[in-house]
């Protein structure tokens, strides 16, 4: 799986003149450790910290970003915390969070399910 | 499991939803208010409650407005769930949602819908790339993160909401490398004739003047009149082309912002099965409601943008309105009573709309970035362009709901939110018949997506 690194500056940062608290919220994309200010969007976040990049799309693997930020269009989709699809516009980002990018078809294929063997008795 | 009963649902908390919510519980009513966000206000108040106030004035005082809202909201016995995903709304007033990862059903005597408004799609060549977002979800950016753009943005397309942002970013600080209106000479020449109308509403008309003279004295490249707006870039968005003047223009950046206006969010009452008609002015389909805001649905209100775009004053002015007819509705209102206090609302709510026909003709939206060319995206998720949904007319497709199984239009991950009016109104262009007779997507619940594991945890 290819993994985007934040190689190129942020699209968006914190407007000036605002204070902010001095505590920060540290959550992973792609394994990489980043750190932002508190009570934003996992979304939000993502774009404050260089990542352009947030999904590939099944059909072509071309890349996507958000683009309603209000739970519409569904381009910011990524998997958190090991489940996939959640909506990163409308989920605030906490510390510890594991983000992962999906990336096209590749990530929706089905797991095998670690079901055990059911004896049955008769 | 019995759902919980409450008298009333109001889902969404944005201006409609809290003015409602406020009124039926002022009216003795047991309310519950569900929104998918973690604080009230709904898009154009988003964030109000925890906004510090250096933002809440930067933003400006129509923003700052949504406080009373929020602080009205507050004082009752309204119970506000937060983060709640509205998955489905009956016709039998049943309300399921998700919140938490867990299920939740209410069984509600009416239903008030407030889930306002969305940006209209703008399909462009290269509008599904990183870097190009509507100009609400960067406002979004600011009101809920005090995030604005690192590098000079552009700005395109037209209606209010542009230049609003425009104004903000000013404040902020924000360069702007120049603002692609798409407003030509010709909607002036429209929208002409609701200026009377206009001018009767004028504080609104000259809050827009004087936003729009502080852009022009900013001296922001402003560009009139500009067509053929497409965004260049391979992985991401690199620069915006178009035509103005009669001369091809080309302008750089990675961040472009569109916007041409907003659309009701109709996925609610659309599933409910509630008659919608085309608006030919607004360009989009509104469900038809009494002077009460009650649906064909018996007990089935909905207020606000969902409505037919008023904005979000005429927003809570319908919310309160809908309250009282809901309230007569379940006897704790006499009918006399109702059409008294509904009598200085509706006269307000007139006021307030009298902008409108003036707005709408002058920010109508090109029919180029309606209706794109064959090689443009139109449905974003599944990658359909709209020379595929032309084929798919030739072989004989009539409308949205066949275009999903010639070509899974509509079927992604955003079921059809989207592309919606684009793929309509693409359909209706190429069997030359009026948008209304193609109709819309058939929606169907679950409205948000859920999966199987938080079904069956009910």
């Amino acid at each position: 799986m290819p993994i985007e690194a934040p190689s190129r500056a942020p699209l968006f940062q914190s407007v000036a003149g605002e204070t902010r608290s001095s505590r920060s919220v540290t959550f992973s994309f792609n394994g990489e450790a980043l750190s932002v200010p508190p009570g934003i969007s996992v979304a939000a976040a993502l774009l404050m910290s260089g990542i352009e990049r947030f999904r590939a799309t099944p059909v072509s693997e071309s890349p996507r970003a958000p683009y309603c930020m209000m739970g519409v269009c569904f381009e910011c989709l990524v998997s958190i915390d090991g489940v996939p699809n959640r909506q990163s516009c409308l989920i605030d980002v906490v510390d510890g969070m594991q983000v992962r990018s999906q990336e096209g078809a590749r990530d929706l294929q089905f797991e095998v399910p670690s079901v055990s063997v059911l004896e049955v008795q008769p | 499991m019995n759902p919980e009963s409450v008298d009333v649902v109001v889902v969404g908390a944005g201006p409609a939803g809290m003015a409602g919510a406020t009124e039926l519980a002022g009216l003795g009513l047991a309310v519950v208010l569900l929104d998918e966000q973690g604080s009230p206000g709904g898009q154009i108040y988003r964030g109000i409650t925890l906004a510090p106030l250096s933002r809440r004035d930067l933003l400006g005082p129509d923003y700052a407005h949504g406080n009373v809202l929020a602080r009205a909201l507050e004082d009752t016995p309204v119970r506000h769930i937060k983060e709640a995903a509205v998955w489905q709304v009956g016709r039998d007033h049943q309300v399921s949602y998700l919140q938490g990862g867990r299920m939740h059903t209410l069984q509600a005597r009416a239903v008030l819908l407030a889930t306002g408004a969305m940006e209209r799609p703008f399909p462009i060549r290269g509008w599904t790339l990183p870097g190009v977002m509507t100009a609400g979800a960067a406002q979004i950016l600011l009101k809920s993160a005090g995030a604005v753009p690192t590098e000079p943005v552009v700005l395109a397309g037209c209606g209010p909401l542009l230049y609003l942002l425009g104004w903000q970013y000013l404040r902020a600080g924000v360069p702007i490398k120049a603002l692609v209106d798409t407003t030509h000479r010709d909607d002036y020449w429209r929208a002409r004739r609701h200026l009377v109308s206009a001018l009767r509403a004028w504080p609104y008309l000259r809050k827009g003047l004087e936003l729009m003279r502080s852009l022009r004295q900013a001296r922001i490249a402003h560009f009139t009149g500009a067509s053929q707006l497409a965004i260049e870039g391979t992985d991401s968005a690199q620069a915006l082309s178009f035509t103005a003047n009669g001369k091809a223009q080309r302008i750089a950046s990675r961040c472009v912002l569109l916007h041409q206006g907003v659309v009701p969010n109709i996925q609610f009452s659309q599933s409910l099965r509630a008659t919608h008609a085309w608006d030919p002015q607004q360009l989009c389909f509104i469900p038809l409601r009494d002077s009460w805001g009650e649906l064909d649905v018996p007990g089935v209100f909905v207020a606000g943008d969902g409505g037919g775009i008023g904005g979000a004053q005429a927003a809570a002015l319908q919310g309160r309105l809908a309250a009282l007819g809901i309230a007569a509705r379940l006897g704790a209102l006499g009918a006399p009573q109702r059409d008294r206090r509904g009598v200085e609302l509706r006269r307000a709510l007139s006021d307030n709309l009298r902008i409108r026909p003036f707005l709408d003709a002058l920010y109508r939206p090109r029919d180029e970035h309606r209706i794109p060319a064959d090689d443009v995206i139109v449905c974003r998720c599944e990658e359909v362009t709209a020379g595929q949904l032309r084929q798919f007319v030739a072989m004989g497709c009539a409308g949205p709901n066949q275009a999903k199984s010639f070509g899974r239009c509509g079927m992604g991950p955003c079921q059809g939110r989207l592309c919606g009016l684009t793929v309509t109104e693409v359909i209706a262009d190429a069997r030359q018949v009026p948008a209304g007779d193609v109709g819309y997507y058939r929606i169907r619940p679950p409205i948000k997506p859920i999966t199987l594991g938080e079904l069956a945890g009910d």
